[in-house]
């Protein structure tokens, strides 16, 4: 199940749409990471409302995902990890740490906005 | 068995990563027609998501058998986790957070042990594992 990625502006929307495989989280990453250099992005937002579960693979793979966009000069936020997921992540010893988190994806926008902004001004002010 | 076995056990054989998503969708359909609230779901959902990731990484082959248990009234799911692998040499030792022989996270086991209320675990060095989880109704 591939999961499409839009790009809006300045940033990259992955809205994860079913249960993912460990391939399936693998080939995100990939796609992400290449594509934020290609689309020259600045931000990257993950949809995670429709998983039912994060676990280990999941969590450190999304976890390496924001660390190598941040490398490519971009940020990620992860949004919409329900709460029952939240509760099982704590419970299994995982944390999402040096990664930012929002309730969903309007949340994941401001955050992304406030992060880019002097970003985004210092590039207008070039041109 | 220790319990009383509810219906007939369901048995997903995991040979491959997509086999890993199959298991926790059957465990989590079995706990939800079981009654149990929807953070338990998730909780037995991703205690299977470890113990079918640990076959496929350590033994490639082996399965999850899914069970509705009973004792005395009280109702919960079992999960078993069984593989013909190497074994654990240490087990003790892969009980310890953050300890791995993959390069994961290693909170697999010691993680799935903090999800579930029992846990049982049996490794013969070069014969294979098994490792019993139950969560009880509440």
């Amino acid at each position: 199940m591939q999961v499409p990625i839009l790009k809006q502006g300045a940033y990259l929307i992955a809205t994860v749409q079913s249960a993912l495989t460990d391939e399936d989280l693998k080939q995100l990453r990939d796609a992400l990471v290449g594509q934020v250099s290609k689309v020259r992005a600045r931000g990257v937002i993950v949809d995670v409302t429709a998983l039912d579960v994060i676990d280990s693979f999941a969590t450190r793979t999304l976890r390496d995902v924001a660390h190598m966009i941040r490398l490519r000069g971009a940020e990620t936020v992860i949004v919409g990890i329900q709460p029952e997921v939240a509760f099982s992540m704590v419970k299994l010893g995982l944390s999402l740490e040096g990664v930012a988190t929002a309730l969903d994806l309007e949340e994941g926008l401001a955050y992304l906005d406030r992060k880019t902004k002097g970003h985004n001004h210092e590039v207008r002010t070039h041109r | 068995m220790r319990f009383a076995l509810i219906a007939d056990e369901v048995r997903v054989p995991i040979d491959s990563d997509a086999d890993i998503v199959s298991a926790r969708q059957k465990g989590r359909e079995l706990a939800s027609h079981c009654g149990f609230p929807s953070t338990d779901l998730a909780v037995v959902a991703t205690a299977i998501s470890e113990l079918a990731r640990n076959i496929v990484r350590y033994a490639v082959h082996g399965k999850i058998i899914l069970r509705v248990v009973d004792n005395h009234g009280k109702r919960g799911i079992e999960v078993v986790a069984t593989d013909d692998g190497p074994g654990i040499p240490d087990v003790a030792l892969a009980m310890q957070d953050g300890y791995s022989t993959s390069g994961s996270l290693g909170l697999g086991l010691p993680g799935t042990r903090r999800l579930m209320d029992e846990f049982e675990i049996k490794s013969d060095f070069g014969k294979g594992t098994t490792v019993t989880v139950r969560k009880w109704k509440r």
